[in-house]
């Protein structure tokens, strides 16, 4: 099998300011991230040969039209939800290797806060793969992820015995790790207790287990690890990535175990793609839409066992100092909900050396996941 | 309001057999005619044997809680908190997310039994409920 390992290379990433109001639009959000990453790279707009943006909001075309780009060779979008971010890197690694383009930019944003919520969701911004969810699950006031996701962990809290303290862990470690982060929105510190205290939204998921509504976009820039070499930072190679989907990906009632995730099978093809074990991952990126999603993910991409995530988020094993830091910019949760790429972004600025106060000593190897829709899932390794 | 936004089922060529049944007050699901196998949401194809020939059967409307949730949050007008949302398992073993009405939150847990009761909500519409069985 043709192999990716290693064949292209993040060089740029960018970022805008992560607010609640950000007072320009999507499309402005997310050429400020693009030009940033851009200028990070140490290359011109034109350079760049490969578009793939974000699945909802402003498209290729947009881009194409604001950059003036005289020659764009590939684009594709990736309708993964919330798992694009990282699938498309997938999608950038094959467009380079195989030569179809040389420089990839991947951009997304979102106005989550100022022009998201449940009526953009629901009466909108209907995206074709949703027919299932608006004609089986929304008439009986299923409608949004926080509900979809609940079924799931209750479901797991029934089988293996997972306690929402074990949710509250997940918070509090996204929090700290907020609190060192200077984009993050969400700085007050929280203890479990406060999770505990925190309204219910739908059981088993209180406040503190959801992610935030918020304004912003980021960007990465991919290329051949040849052109990498000569350019501005330290590469961060692309080792292993992967996309996995569930059985029944539109209709999460219809799978024979609802506790397993697209990424079970991810995981796998991505690891062995980088040539590398799940131990030697130093630090990670979990697209952590609530509390439990990432236990979940913990579990199906073999930190531990089915069942064991739980346990295996306690007593800081997940915050910086422990075996596994875990959203060490503070995640979904408290940091931004910029649809994972703020996720990868992290993992690169960890790799760099450039992550700050929230620094991993000596981070060589990074993963990150992406989670989406109902349960798509994408995964990539890095390493400096 | 168009149906759209009062977040109703919109039945198409795959789908209509199902809301016909739920207008008549019973719960059509569709069985494959080449390896028996039941599937819910309703659609064109076996995920089993990939056959295209299929039968639609009366469900018995009685199953068991697979998961439920209680909705706290109100998270649009149409639908006042609180409300309990489940996974339903069918005697057929196929799974739905439904409603559980005339049930105490307190009182849930999976493997509850429960069986149908149908909610006329416009004309065109009605829609397939569960209720625990007393």
């Amino acid at each position: 099998m043709f192999n990716l390992r290693d064949k292209t290379a993040i060089v740029g990433i960018g970022e805008t300011e992560y607010s609640r109001n950000a007072p320009v639009s999507l499309l402005s959000l997310e050429l400020q991230a693009a030009t940033s990453a851009i200028e990070d790279v140490g290359l011109s707009i034109q350079d760049i040969d490969g578009i793939i943006p974000g699945f909802m909001g402003p498209t290729v075309e947009d881009f194409v039209t604001n950059f003036g780009l005289k020659d764009l060779r590939y684009t594709v979008t990736v309708r993964l939800g919330g798992a694009s971010a990282v699938a498309s890197l997938q999608s950038a690694a094959m467009a380079i290797a195989s030569g179809v383009a040389q420089t990839v930019l991947c951009v997304t944003g979102w106005k989550g806060c100022s022009e998201g919520g449940i009526v953009a969701i629901t009466e909108g911004q209907a995206l074709p793969m949703m027919s299932v969810t608006h004609n089986f699950e929304f008439p009986f006031g299923a409608l949004v992820p926080v509900q979809w996701y609940a079924l799931q962990a209750k479901r797991h809290i029934y089988e293996y015995g997972t306690t929402s303290r074990q949710f509250g862990a997940v918070a509090v470690a996204m929090r700290k790790h907020a609190m060192l982060n200077p984009k993050a929105i969400m700085k007050t510190p929280i203890t479990i207790e406060d999770h505990q205290n925190s309204r219910m939204i739908t059981v088993p998921f209180r406040l503190l287990d959801c992610c935030l509504e918020s304004d912003g976009a980021a960007a990465v820039v991919v290329t051949s690890a040849e052109k990498a070499r000569d350019l501005k930072h330290r590469p961060v190679y692309i080792m292993g990535v992967a996309e996995g989907h569930p059985d029944f990906p539109n209709y999460i009632p219809g799978r024979a175990k609802i506790t397993e995730l697209g990424l079970k099978k991810a995981a796998p093809r991505a690891l062995v793609m980088a040539g590398i074990t799940i131990n030697d991952i130093d630090v990670a990126e979990i697209y952590d839409c609530f509390t439990w999603n990432v236990i979940c993910q913990l579990e199906d991409l073999g930190f531990c066992k089915k069942g064991e995530g739980g346990p295996f988020v306690e007593n800081g094993r997940i915050e910086l100092g422990g075996d596994l830091p875990v959203n060490t910019h503070g995640g979904l949760l408290s940091q931004a909900h910029i649809l994972g790429m703020n996720h990868v972004v992290e993992a690169v600025a960890q790799l760099r050396g450039d992550a700050g106060l929230a620094q991993v000593k000596d981070a060589e190897i990074a993963l990150v996941t992406g989670y989406g829709d109902l349960g798509d899932g994408s995964v990539v390794i890095l390493r400096r | 309001m168009t149906q759209t936004q009062k977040l109703l089922p919109i039945p198409d060529l795959d789908t209509k057999d199902f809301w016909d049944g739920c207008r008549h007050h019973y719960i059509l699901v569709q069985r494959c005619r080449n390896c028996g196998t039941f599937r819910y949401y309703p659609r064109p194809m076996c995920h089993n044997c990939n056959s295209m020939d299929t039968e639609w059967v009366r469900a018995t409307g009685k199953g068991k809680i697979y998961s439920w949730t209680v909705t706290t949050h109100q998270f649009h007008p149409n639908f006042k908190p609180p409300y309990i949302i489940a996974i339903v398992e069918l005697e057929e073993g196929i799974r739905m997310t439904s409603n559980i009405m005339d049930c105490d939150p307190e009182e849930l847990w999976i493997g509850m039994p429960v069986e149908v009761i149908f909610d006329d909500i416009t004309s065109k519409i009605t829609l397939p409920k569960f209720k625990p069985v007393k």
